[in-house]
Protein backbone atom coordinates (compact mmCIF):
# COMPACT_ATOMS: atom_id res chain seq x y z
CA UNK A 1 0.00 0.00 0.00
CA UNK A 2 3.09 2.67 1.15
CA UNK A 3 4.15 1.98 -2.43
CA UNK A 4 1.17 2.97 -4.04
CA UNK A 5 0.83 5.74 -1.84
CA UNK A 6 4.15 7.02 -2.98
CA UNK A 7 3.40 6.41 -7.03
CA UNK A 8 0.12 7.71 -6.79
CA UNK A 9 1.28 10.76 -4.62
CA UNK A 10 4.40 11.07 -6.88
CA UNK A 11 1.42 11.66 -9.99
CA UNK A 12 -0.79 14.03 -7.89
CA UNK A 13 2.24 16.32 -7.27
CA UNK A 14 2.34 16.46 -11.40
CA UNK A 15 -1.01 16.78 -12.41
CA UNK A 16 -2.48 18.93 -9.81
CA UNK A 17 -0.56 22.43 -9.21
CA UNK A 18 -2.92 22.48 -5.27
CA UNK A 19 -1.24 19.74 -4.32
CA UNK A 20 1.38 19.72 -1.68
CA UNK A 21 3.04 16.82 0.32
CA UNK A 22 3.78 17.52 4.32
CA UNK A 23 6.51 15.05 5.61
CA UNK A 24 8.50 14.40 9.04
CA UNK A 25 11.20 12.36 7.46
CA UNK A 26 9.27 9.04 7.29
CA UNK A 27 9.25 7.55 3.34
CA UNK A 28 11.39 11.11 2.18
CA UNK A 29 13.70 9.05 0.40
CA UNK A 30 10.80 7.74 -1.55
CA UNK A 31 9.78 11.48 -2.89
CA UNK A 32 13.55 12.72 -3.90
CA UNK A 33 12.69 12.89 -7.51
CA UNK A 34 9.33 14.37 -6.63
CA UNK A 35 11.07 17.17 -4.14
CA UNK A 36 13.56 17.85 -6.98
CA UNK A 37 10.58 18.60 -9.23
CA UNK A 38 8.50 20.53 -7.27
CA UNK A 39 10.62 21.78 -4.49
CA UNK A 40 8.26 24.60 -3.38
CA UNK A 41 5.43 21.95 -2.81
CA UNK A 42 7.03 18.91 -1.20
CA UNK A 43 8.40 19.94 2.50
CA UNK A 44 9.94 17.92 4.52
CA UNK A 45 9.89 19.26 8.21
CA UNK A 46 12.52 17.04 9.71
CA UNK A 47 11.04 14.55 12.85
CA UNK A 48 8.75 17.69 14.00
CA UNK A 49 5.44 16.28 13.31
CA UNK A 50 3.07 19.09 15.66
CA UNK A 51 5.13 21.09 12.31
CA UNK A 52 3.77 19.01 10.43
CA UNK A 53 0.53 19.35 11.21
CA UNK A 54 0.80 23.04 11.07
CA UNK A 55 2.28 23.71 8.45
CA UNK A 56 -0.25 21.68 6.69
CA UNK A 57 -3.04 24.01 8.77
CA UNK A 58 -1.06 26.75 6.67
CA UNK A 59 -0.85 25.58 3.14
CA UNK A 60 -4.62 24.66 3.52
CA UNK A 61 -5.59 28.12 4.63
CA UNK A 62 -3.56 29.43 1.15
CA UNK A 63 -6.24 27.49 -0.77
CA UNK A 64 -3.66 24.55 -1.36
CA UNK A 65 -4.17 20.83 -0.72
CA UNK A 66 -1.88 19.30 2.17
CA UNK A 67 -1.43 15.39 2.10
CA UNK A 68 0.93 14.72 5.13
CA UNK A 69 2.48 11.20 5.73
CA UNK A 70 4.00 9.74 8.57
CA UNK A 71 3.42 6.67 10.92
CA UNK A 72 0.21 7.03 12.48
CA UNK A 73 2.18 6.88 16.23
CA UNK A 74 3.22 10.27 15.10
CA UNK A 75 1.18 12.09 12.81
CA UNK A 76 -2.00 11.15 14.67
CA UNK A 77 -1.29 10.28 18.30
CA UNK A 78 2.14 12.66 18.78
CA UNK A 79 0.15 15.37 16.62
CA UNK A 80 -3.66 14.85 17.83
CA UNK A 81 -4.10 18.64 19.29
CA UNK A 82 -2.37 20.10 16.08
CA UNK A 83 -5.45 17.99 14.01
CA UNK A 84 -7.58 19.19 15.95
CA UNK A 85 -6.98 22.81 16.17
CA UNK A 86 -4.87 23.61 13.28
CA UNK A 87 -6.86 21.58 10.91
CA UNK A 88 -10.56 21.03 12.57
CA UNK A 89 -10.32 24.67 14.45
CA UNK A 90 -8.98 26.25 11.73
CA UNK A 91 -12.18 25.12 9.31
CA UNK A 92 -9.57 23.54 7.06
CA UNK A 93 -9.03 20.09 5.62
CA UNK A 94 -5.94 18.21 4.44
CA UNK A 95 -5.50 14.09 3.84
CA UNK A 96 -3.55 12.77 6.63
CA UNK A 97 -1.59 8.97 5.18
CA UNK A 98 -0.62 6.80 7.78
CA UNK A 99 1.40 4.12 7.55
CA UNK A 100 1.86 1.64 10.54
CA UNK A 101 -0.88 1.63 12.80
CA UNK A 102 -2.09 -1.02 15.14
CA UNK A 103 0.61 -3.38 15.48
CA UNK A 104 2.26 -3.10 11.88
CA UNK A 105 5.20 -2.08 13.39
CA UNK A 106 5.51 -4.88 16.01
CA UNK A 107 8.47 -5.29 16.31
CA UNK A 108 9.45 -1.77 17.02
CA UNK A 109 7.31 -1.91 20.33
CA UNK A 110 4.82 -0.22 21.39
CA UNK A 111 6.03 2.90 21.08
CA UNK A 112 5.61 2.25 17.33
CA UNK A 113 1.92 0.90 17.79
CA UNK A 114 -1.31 2.63 17.06
CA UNK A 115 -4.33 0.65 17.35
CA UNK A 116 -6.43 3.90 18.62
CA UNK A 117 -5.89 6.29 15.68
CA UNK A 118 -9.51 5.92 14.39
CA UNK A 119 -10.92 6.17 17.74
CA UNK A 120 -9.18 9.66 18.26
CA UNK A 121 -10.76 11.22 14.46
CA UNK A 122 -13.86 10.12 16.43
CA UNK A 123 -13.31 12.82 18.56
CA UNK A 124 -12.79 15.68 16.06
CA UNK A 125 -15.84 16.72 13.71
CA UNK A 126 -16.86 14.63 10.43
CA UNK A 127 -13.51 13.19 9.25
CA UNK A 128 -14.07 10.72 6.25
CA UNK A 129 -11.54 7.65 7.18
CA UNK A 130 -10.07 5.19 4.83
CA UNK A 131 -8.88 1.77 5.80
CA UNK A 132 -8.31 0.15 2.40
CA UNK A 133 -8.00 -3.47 2.59
CA UNK A 134 -5.33 -4.26 -0.56
CA UNK A 135 -3.03 -2.08 -2.59
CA UNK A 136 -5.59 -1.79 -5.60
CA UNK A 137 -8.05 0.06 -3.48
CA UNK A 138 -5.19 3.04 -2.21
CA UNK A 139 -5.09 4.61 -5.91
CA UNK A 140 -8.47 5.38 -6.26
CA UNK A 141 -8.98 6.77 -2.37
CA UNK A 142 -6.29 9.09 -2.22
CA UNK A 143 -6.99 10.62 -6.02
CA UNK A 144 -10.80 11.15 -4.22
CA UNK A 145 -9.26 12.52 -1.26
CA UNK A 146 -6.87 15.13 -3.26
CA UNK A 147 -9.76 16.53 -5.26
CA UNK A 148 -11.43 17.73 -2.54
CA UNK A 149 -10.99 19.62 0.39
CA UNK A 150 -12.62 17.97 3.33
CA UNK A 151 -10.47 16.36 5.86
CA UNK A 152 -9.67 12.75 5.23
CA UNK A 153 -7.77 10.19 6.82
CA UNK A 154 -6.00 7.05 4.73
CA UNK A 155 -4.96 4.43 7.10
CA UNK A 156 -2.47 2.05 5.21
CA UNK A 157 -1.57 -0.89 6.47
CA UNK A 158 1.02 -4.21 5.82
CA UNK A 159 -1.66 -6.50 6.28
CA UNK A 160 -3.48 -7.03 3.09
CA UNK A 161 -6.79 -9.29 1.82
CA UNK A 162 -6.25 -11.38 -1.06
CA UNK A 163 -8.24 -9.29 -3.03
CA UNK A 164 -8.81 -5.76 -3.88
CA UNK A 165 -12.48 -4.34 -3.45
CA UNK A 166 -12.88 -0.59 -4.60
CA UNK A 167 -15.60 1.10 -4.66
CA UNK A 168 -17.11 4.12 -3.06
CA UNK A 169 -17.35 3.14 0.41
CA UNK A 170 -21.15 1.53 0.86
CA UNK A 171 -20.75 -1.66 2.11
CA UNK A 172 -19.92 -4.69 -0.15
CA UNK A 173 -21.37 -8.17 0.58
CA UNK A 174 -19.17 -11.27 0.50
CA UNK A 175 -21.19 -13.91 1.36
CA UNK A 176 -24.66 -13.49 1.73
CA UNK A 177 -26.77 -15.46 4.54
CA UNK A 178 -30.50 -16.82 4.78
CA UNK A 179 -32.66 -13.87 5.93
CA UNK A 180 -32.41 -12.46 9.20
CA UNK A 181 -28.62 -13.80 9.24
CA UNK A 182 -26.43 -11.75 11.01
CA UNK A 183 -24.03 -9.25 9.86
CA UNK A 184 -19.82 -9.78 9.81
CA UNK A 185 -18.53 -6.46 9.05
CA UNK A 186 -14.88 -6.47 7.97
CA UNK A 187 -13.29 -3.25 7.85
CA UNK A 188 -10.08 -2.89 5.42
CA UNK A 189 -7.77 -5.83 5.76
CA UNK A 190 -9.88 -8.17 7.98
CA UNK A 191 -11.59 -9.45 5.14
CA UNK A 192 -9.88 -12.18 4.29
CA UNK A 193 -9.60 -13.43 8.02
CA UNK A 194 -13.24 -12.97 8.11
CA UNK A 195 -14.20 -14.88 5.41
CA UNK A 196 -12.06 -17.41 6.56
CA UNK A 197 -13.54 -17.66 10.01
CA UNK A 198 -17.42 -17.66 8.61
CA UNK A 199 -16.99 -20.37 6.64
CA UNK A 200 -20.43 -22.40 6.40
CA UNK A 201 -21.50 -19.95 8.91
CA UNK A 202 -25.16 -18.76 8.20
CA UNK A 203 -24.09 -14.79 8.43
CA UNK A 204 -23.84 -12.45 5.85
CA UNK A 205 -20.28 -11.31 5.36
CA UNK A 206 -19.66 -7.39 4.26
CA UNK A 207 -16.80 -5.32 3.57
CA UNK A 208 -16.13 -1.76 4.07
CA UNK A 209 -12.85 0.19 3.36
CA UNK A 210 -14.94 3.55 4.33
CA UNK A 211 -15.78 3.83 8.32
CA UNK A 212 -16.55 7.19 8.57
CA UNK A 213 -19.00 8.07 7.43
CA UNK A 214 -20.48 4.01 8.04
CA UNK A 215 -22.61 3.18 5.30
CA UNK A 216 -25.60 3.12 7.41
CA UNK A 217 -28.27 2.68 5.00
CA UNK A 218 -25.88 -0.79 4.54
CA UNK A 219 -26.03 -1.55 8.08
CA UNK A 220 -29.57 -1.08 8.31
CA UNK A 221 -30.52 -3.23 5.18
CA UNK A 222 -28.07 -6.06 5.87
CA UNK A 223 -28.13 -6.23 10.07
CA UNK A 224 -30.46 -9.48 10.88
CA UNK A 225 -31.01 -9.87 14.74
CA UNK A 226 -26.56 -9.31 14.84
CA UNK A 227 -24.08 -7.46 13.87
CA UNK A 228 -20.12 -8.58 14.66
CA UNK A 229 -17.78 -5.48 13.98
CA UNK A 230 -14.25 -6.66 12.63
CA UNK A 231 -11.81 -4.05 12.72
CA UNK A 232 -8.15 -3.67 12.28
CA UNK A 233 -7.64 -1.15 15.01
CA UNK A 234 -9.38 -0.54 18.77
CA UNK A 235 -12.04 -2.77 19.66
CA UNK A 236 -15.24 -1.03 19.45
CA UNK A 237 -14.28 1.96 17.46
CA UNK A 238 -17.26 1.83 15.45
CA UNK A 239 -19.68 0.85 17.64
CA UNK A 240 -21.03 4.05 18.08
CA UNK A 241 -21.65 4.49 14.46
CA UNK A 242 -23.59 0.69 14.21
CA UNK A 243 -25.43 1.83 17.20
CA UNK A 244 -26.48 5.35 15.15
CA UNK A 245 -27.63 3.20 12.41
CA UNK A 246 -29.96 0.61 14.02
CA UNK A 247 -31.16 3.26 17.22
CA UNK A 248 -34.51 1.98 16.32
CA UNK A 249 -33.65 -1.27 15.74
CA UNK A 250 -33.20 -4.06 18.57
CA UNK A 251 -30.11 -6.05 17.87
CA UNK A 252 -27.05 -7.84 19.35
CA UNK A 253 -23.44 -6.66 18.90
CA UNK A 254 -20.11 -8.22 19.07
CA UNK A 255 -17.51 -5.89 18.30
CA UNK A 256 -14.27 -7.33 17.76
CA UNK A 257 -10.76 -5.75 17.24
CA UNK A 258 -7.35 -4.57 19.31
CA UNK A 259 -7.51 -4.96 22.76
CA UNK A 260 -6.33 -1.60 24.48
CA UNK A 261 -3.89 -3.78 26.85
CA UNK A 262 -0.12 -2.63 26.20
CA UNK A 263 1.12 -6.71 25.34
CA UNK A 264 4.54 -5.59 26.01
CA UNK A 265 5.43 -8.09 23.57
CA UNK A 266 7.55 -7.79 20.15
CA UNK A 267 6.81 -10.39 17.61
CA UNK A 268 5.10 -10.10 14.18
CA UNK A 269 2.27 -8.75 12.99
CA UNK A 270 0.64 -12.09 12.65
CA UNK A 271 1.72 -13.00 16.13
CA UNK A 272 -0.37 -10.13 16.88
CA UNK A 273 -3.39 -10.80 15.01
CA UNK A 274 -3.13 -14.02 17.11
CA UNK A 275 -2.96 -12.39 20.71
CA UNK A 276 -5.51 -9.98 19.80
CA UNK A 277 -7.87 -12.79 18.49
CA UNK A 278 -7.90 -11.41 15.12
CA UNK A 279 -6.50 -13.99 13.66
CA UNK A 280 -9.04 -16.82 11.27
CA UNK A 281 -8.80 -18.96 14.21
CA UNK A 282 -9.89 -16.44 16.77
CA UNK A 283 -12.78 -14.49 14.91
CA UNK A 284 -13.99 -17.86 14.49
CA UNK A 285 -13.81 -18.83 18.26
CA UNK A 286 -15.22 -15.11 19.12
CA UNK A 287 -18.09 -15.25 16.73
CA UNK A 288 -19.27 -18.83 17.31
CA UNK A 289 -19.78 -17.63 20.96
CA UNK A 290 -21.36 -14.77 20.26
CA UNK A 291 -24.00 -16.05 18.40
CA UNK A 292 -24.02 -19.46 19.57
CA UNK B 1 -4.72 47.60 1.06
CA UNK B 2 -2.55 50.30 2.60
CA UNK B 3 -3.30 51.43 5.83
CA UNK B 4 -3.20 55.06 7.48
CA UNK B 5 -0.02 56.75 8.21
CA UNK B 6 -0.84 57.81 11.68
CA UNK B 7 1.65 57.62 14.05
CA UNK B 8 0.22 58.44 17.43
CA UNK B 9 -2.14 55.73 19.04
CA UNK B 10 -5.20 57.21 19.75
CA UNK B 11 -4.86 56.37 23.28
CA UNK B 12 -8.34 57.46 24.44
CA UNK B 13 -10.43 56.11 21.75
CA UNK B 14 -8.64 52.86 21.81
CA UNK B 15 -8.89 52.81 26.10
CA UNK B 16 -12.67 53.57 25.39
CA UNK B 17 -12.96 50.72 23.24
CA UNK B 18 -10.83 48.30 25.30
CA UNK B 19 -13.40 49.58 28.31
CA UNK B 20 -16.11 48.47 26.12
CA UNK B 21 -14.47 44.79 26.20
CA UNK B 22 -16.45 43.59 29.53
CA UNK B 23 -17.24 40.29 31.16
CA UNK B 24 -15.21 37.62 32.71
CA UNK B 25 -11.44 38.78 31.11
CA UNK B 26 -9.51 36.78 32.94
CA UNK B 27 -6.40 37.94 30.92
CA UNK B 28 -6.40 41.76 31.09
CA UNK B 29 -2.72 42.37 32.09
CA UNK B 30 -2.27 40.33 28.73
CA UNK B 31 -4.34 42.34 26.68
CA UNK B 32 -2.35 45.63 27.82
CA UNK B 33 0.46 44.30 27.27
CA UNK B 34 0.05 43.47 23.47
CA UNK B 35 -1.96 47.08 22.50
CA UNK B 36 1.18 49.15 21.41
CA UNK B 37 2.87 46.28 19.19
CA UNK B 38 -0.75 45.95 17.68
CA UNK B 39 -1.67 48.87 17.13
CA UNK B 40 1.84 49.76 15.21
CA UNK B 41 1.45 47.10 13.34
CA UNK B 42 -2.29 47.59 12.28
CA UNK B 43 -1.47 51.26 11.58
CA UNK B 44 1.56 51.53 10.05
CA UNK B 45 2.95 48.09 8.81
CA UNK B 46 0.23 45.55 7.67
CA UNK B 47 -0.98 45.71 4.21
CA UNK B 48 -4.59 44.24 4.72
CA UNK B 49 -8.15 46.12 5.10
CA UNK B 50 -11.18 45.29 5.86
CA UNK B 51 -11.74 44.96 2.30
CA UNK B 52 -9.18 42.74 1.60
CA UNK B 53 -9.43 40.22 4.38
CA UNK B 54 -9.67 37.56 1.99
CA UNK B 55 -7.08 38.63 -0.70
CA UNK B 56 -4.84 36.02 -0.83
CA UNK B 57 -1.97 38.35 -1.35
CA UNK B 58 -2.42 40.44 2.25
CA UNK B 59 -0.51 40.46 5.24
CA UNK B 60 -1.51 37.85 7.40
CA UNK B 61 -1.45 39.07 11.15
CA UNK B 62 -1.31 35.73 13.84
CA UNK B 63 -2.02 35.93 17.11
CA UNK B 64 -0.39 32.42 18.38
CA UNK B 65 -0.89 34.32 22.16
CA UNK B 66 -4.63 34.00 22.13
CA UNK B 67 -4.66 35.02 25.50
CA UNK B 68 -6.10 38.21 26.22
CA UNK B 69 -7.38 39.58 22.83
CA UNK B 70 -9.15 42.30 24.42
CA UNK B 71 -6.80 44.73 23.09
CA UNK B 72 -6.46 42.50 19.27
CA UNK B 73 -10.85 42.92 19.11
CA UNK B 74 -9.95 46.81 19.86
CA UNK B 75 -7.89 47.63 17.72
CA UNK B 76 -10.01 45.76 15.30
CA UNK B 77 -12.63 47.79 15.81
CA UNK B 78 -10.96 50.96 15.58
CA UNK B 79 -9.75 50.29 11.80
CA UNK B 80 -13.08 48.80 10.91
CA UNK B 81 -12.75 44.79 10.76
CA UNK B 82 -15.34 44.48 13.16
CA UNK B 83 -18.21 46.89 14.79
CA UNK B 84 -17.56 48.33 17.46
CA UNK B 85 -20.89 46.98 19.51
CA UNK B 86 -19.54 43.37 19.32
CA UNK B 87 -17.11 44.48 22.08
CA UNK B 88 -20.03 45.09 24.63
CA UNK B 89 -20.72 41.04 24.59
CA UNK B 90 -17.73 39.25 25.47
CA UNK B 91 -18.03 35.60 25.71
CA UNK B 92 -21.92 36.19 25.23
CA UNK B 93 -24.05 33.49 24.42
CA UNK B 94 -24.69 35.16 20.71
CA UNK B 95 -21.06 37.37 20.88
CA UNK B 96 -18.38 36.06 17.92
CA UNK B 97 -16.15 37.42 20.45
CA UNK B 98 -14.14 35.16 23.05
CA UNK B 99 -11.36 34.96 25.49
CA UNK B 100 -9.80 33.30 22.74
CA UNK B 101 -10.44 34.25 18.98
CA UNK B 102 -12.33 32.34 16.69
CA UNK B 103 -11.37 33.01 12.71
CA UNK B 104 -14.38 31.54 11.73
CA UNK B 105 -15.95 34.27 14.10
CA UNK B 106 -14.32 37.16 13.57
CA UNK B 107 -13.21 39.06 9.86
CA UNK B 108 -9.96 39.61 9.80
CA UNK B 109 -9.12 37.07 11.97
CA UNK B 110 -6.61 35.07 10.75
CA UNK B 111 -6.35 31.76 13.17
CA UNK B 112 -8.16 30.00 15.77
CA UNK B 113 -5.95 30.64 18.74
CA UNK B 114 -5.58 30.06 22.58
CA UNK B 115 -4.06 26.94 23.11
CA UNK B 116 -0.25 28.55 23.03
CA UNK B 117 2.51 27.33 20.60
CA UNK B 118 0.12 27.09 17.21
CA UNK B 119 0.58 30.24 15.84
CA UNK B 120 4.14 30.39 14.43
CA UNK B 121 3.42 26.83 12.45
CA UNK B 122 0.43 27.89 11.07
CA UNK B 123 1.89 31.04 9.70
CA UNK B 124 5.19 29.36 8.44
CA UNK B 125 2.92 26.98 6.57
CA UNK B 126 0.54 29.64 5.21
CA UNK B 127 4.20 31.76 3.95
CA UNK B 128 4.97 28.37 1.72
CA UNK B 129 1.78 27.84 0.82
CA UNK B 130 1.30 31.52 -0.63
CA UNK B 131 5.30 30.95 -2.21
CA UNK B 132 4.30 27.68 -4.11
CA UNK B 133 1.54 30.08 -5.63
CA UNK B 134 4.45 32.53 -6.71
CA UNK B 135 3.03 34.49 -4.18
CA UNK B 136 6.41 35.99 -2.29
CA UNK B 137 5.24 39.65 -0.99
CA UNK B 138 2.99 39.36 2.07
CA UNK B 139 4.12 39.36 5.03
CA UNK B 140 3.48 37.29 8.30
CA UNK B 141 3.76 38.68 11.59
CA UNK B 142 3.19 36.42 14.25
CA UNK B 143 2.35 37.70 18.05
CA UNK B 144 3.87 35.72 20.76
CA UNK B 145 4.41 36.15 24.14
CA UNK B 146 7.41 34.87 26.30
CA UNK B 147 6.02 32.52 28.23
CA UNK B 148 4.41 30.83 25.18
CA UNK B 149 7.83 30.33 23.76
CA UNK B 150 8.08 27.19 26.62
CA UNK B 151 6.32 25.53 24.10
CA UNK B 152 7.93 22.62 22.06
CA UNK B 153 6.16 23.48 19.36
CA UNK B 154 7.65 26.66 18.59
CA UNK B 155 11.06 25.13 18.71
CA UNK B 156 9.77 22.99 16.06
CA UNK B 157 8.73 26.14 13.68
CA UNK B 158 11.88 28.76 14.96
CA UNK B 159 14.48 25.72 13.70
CA UNK B 160 12.38 25.11 10.34
CA UNK B 161 11.67 28.63 9.60
CA UNK B 162 15.69 29.39 9.44
CA UNK B 163 16.09 26.82 7.65
CA UNK B 164 13.96 27.62 4.86
CA UNK B 165 14.90 31.14 5.05
CA UNK B 166 11.63 32.91 5.11
CA UNK B 167 12.03 36.59 5.09
CA UNK B 168 8.95 37.29 5.10
CA UNK B 169 8.00 36.12 8.34
CA UNK B 170 8.40 38.05 11.81
CA UNK B 171 8.03 37.41 15.41
CA UNK B 172 7.31 39.49 17.92
CA UNK B 173 7.74 37.94 21.48
CA UNK B 174 6.22 40.08 24.00
CA UNK B 175 8.37 39.78 26.95
CA UNK B 176 7.24 40.54 29.80
CA UNK B 177 8.80 37.93 31.84
CA UNK B 178 6.10 35.77 32.44
CA UNK B 179 8.38 32.39 32.10
CA UNK B 180 8.22 30.53 35.07
CA UNK B 181 11.90 30.05 34.54
CA UNK B 182 12.69 32.71 32.19
CA UNK B 183 15.11 32.88 29.44
CA UNK B 184 18.73 32.85 29.36
CA UNK B 185 21.14 32.67 26.01
CA UNK B 186 23.72 30.96 27.84
CA UNK B 187 26.83 31.31 30.00
CA UNK B 188 28.14 34.50 28.12
CA UNK B 189 25.05 36.18 28.77
CA UNK B 190 23.93 35.90 32.90
CA UNK B 191 20.74 36.46 33.71
CA UNK B 192 21.88 38.97 36.24
CA UNK B 193 23.14 41.24 34.16
CA UNK B 194 21.71 44.56 34.29
CA UNK B 195 23.50 46.43 31.64
CA UNK B 196 22.99 46.01 27.77
CA UNK B 197 23.40 42.86 26.57
CA UNK B 198 24.88 42.21 23.15
CA UNK B 199 22.67 40.51 20.69
CA UNK B 200 24.24 38.36 16.97
CA UNK B 201 22.34 40.76 15.04
CA UNK B 202 23.36 43.62 16.79
CA UNK B 203 21.30 46.01 18.56
CA UNK B 204 20.91 45.68 22.89
CA UNK B 205 18.41 43.71 24.73
CA UNK B 206 17.59 45.89 27.94
CA UNK B 207 17.39 42.29 30.06
CA UNK B 208 19.62 39.06 29.79
CA UNK B 209 15.80 37.71 29.45
CA UNK B 210 14.79 39.22 26.18
CA UNK B 211 18.94 38.80 25.31
CA UNK B 212 17.99 34.41 26.19
CA UNK B 213 14.99 35.63 24.08
CA UNK B 214 16.47 36.32 21.13
CA UNK B 215 19.34 33.97 21.14
CA UNK B 216 16.72 30.84 20.50
CA UNK B 217 15.90 32.66 17.30
CA UNK B 218 19.48 34.12 15.93
CA UNK B 219 20.73 30.38 16.99
CA UNK B 220 18.61 28.98 14.15
CA UNK B 221 19.56 31.51 11.38
CA UNK B 222 17.12 34.59 12.27
CA UNK B 223 18.31 38.13 12.81
CA UNK B 224 16.94 39.49 16.26
CA UNK B 225 16.28 42.95 17.63
CA UNK B 226 15.24 43.76 21.39
CA UNK B 227 12.62 47.28 21.58
CA UNK B 228 10.96 49.07 24.08
CA UNK B 229 7.36 47.31 23.50
CA UNK B 230 5.43 51.02 24.59
CA UNK B 231 7.61 52.94 22.22
CA UNK B 232 6.02 52.95 18.47
CA UNK B 233 8.57 54.72 16.38
CA UNK B 234 10.99 52.03 18.36
CA UNK B 235 8.44 48.98 17.56
CA UNK B 236 8.36 50.25 13.65
CA UNK B 237 11.69 50.41 13.34
CA UNK B 238 12.09 46.85 14.99
CA UNK B 239 9.96 45.49 12.50
CA UNK B 240 11.58 47.00 9.80
CA UNK B 241 15.20 45.76 10.28
CA UNK B 242 13.91 42.23 8.76
CA UNK B 243 15.93 40.90 5.97
CA UNK B 244 14.93 39.60 2.92
CA UNK B 245 16.76 36.32 3.30
CA UNK B 246 16.18 35.30 6.78
CA UNK B 247 13.10 35.51 9.00
CA UNK B 248 13.27 38.30 11.62
CA UNK B 249 12.37 38.38 15.30
CA UNK B 250 11.31 41.77 17.52
CA UNK B 251 11.75 41.09 21.08
CA UNK B 252 9.55 43.70 22.58
CA UNK B 253 9.64 44.47 26.33
CA UNK B 254 6.77 45.27 28.53
CA UNK B 255 7.47 46.03 31.89
CA UNK B 256 3.89 44.65 33.50
CA UNK B 257 3.72 41.18 33.89
CA UNK B 258 0.80 39.67 32.27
Amino acid sequence: MRERFIETTTDLLADDPRSALVLADISAASFTSAARRHPDRVLNVGIREQLMIGVAGGLALTGLRPIVHSYATFLVDRAYEQIKLDLDHQGVGAVLVSIGGSYDGSAAGRTHMSPGDVALFDTLGDWTVHVPGHPDEVAGLLRAAVGGDEPVYLRLSTQTNDAAYPGDGRIRVLRRGTAGAPLVLAVGPTLTATLAATAGMDVTVGYTHTPRPLDAAGVRELAGSAVVLVEPYLAGTSSAAVGRALRDVPHRLLALGVERTDLRRYGSPADHARWHGLDAAGLRRSISAFLG
Amino acid sequence: MTTSTTTARPTDRLERLLSRVTGDEKHGPSAHSTLDVLWVLYDRVLRVSPDTVDALDRDRFVLSKGHGPAAYYAVLAAKGFIPEEWLDDLAGRDSRLGHHPDRVLVPGVEIGSGSLGHGLGLAVGMLLGLRAQGLLTPRAYVLLGDAELDEGSNHEAIAYAGLTGLGNLTAIVIDNRSATHGWSAGATMPLSAGAPVPLSAGGHARSANSAGIAARFTVNGWTAVTVDGRDHDAIQAGLDRRQPDRPHVVVAEINTKG
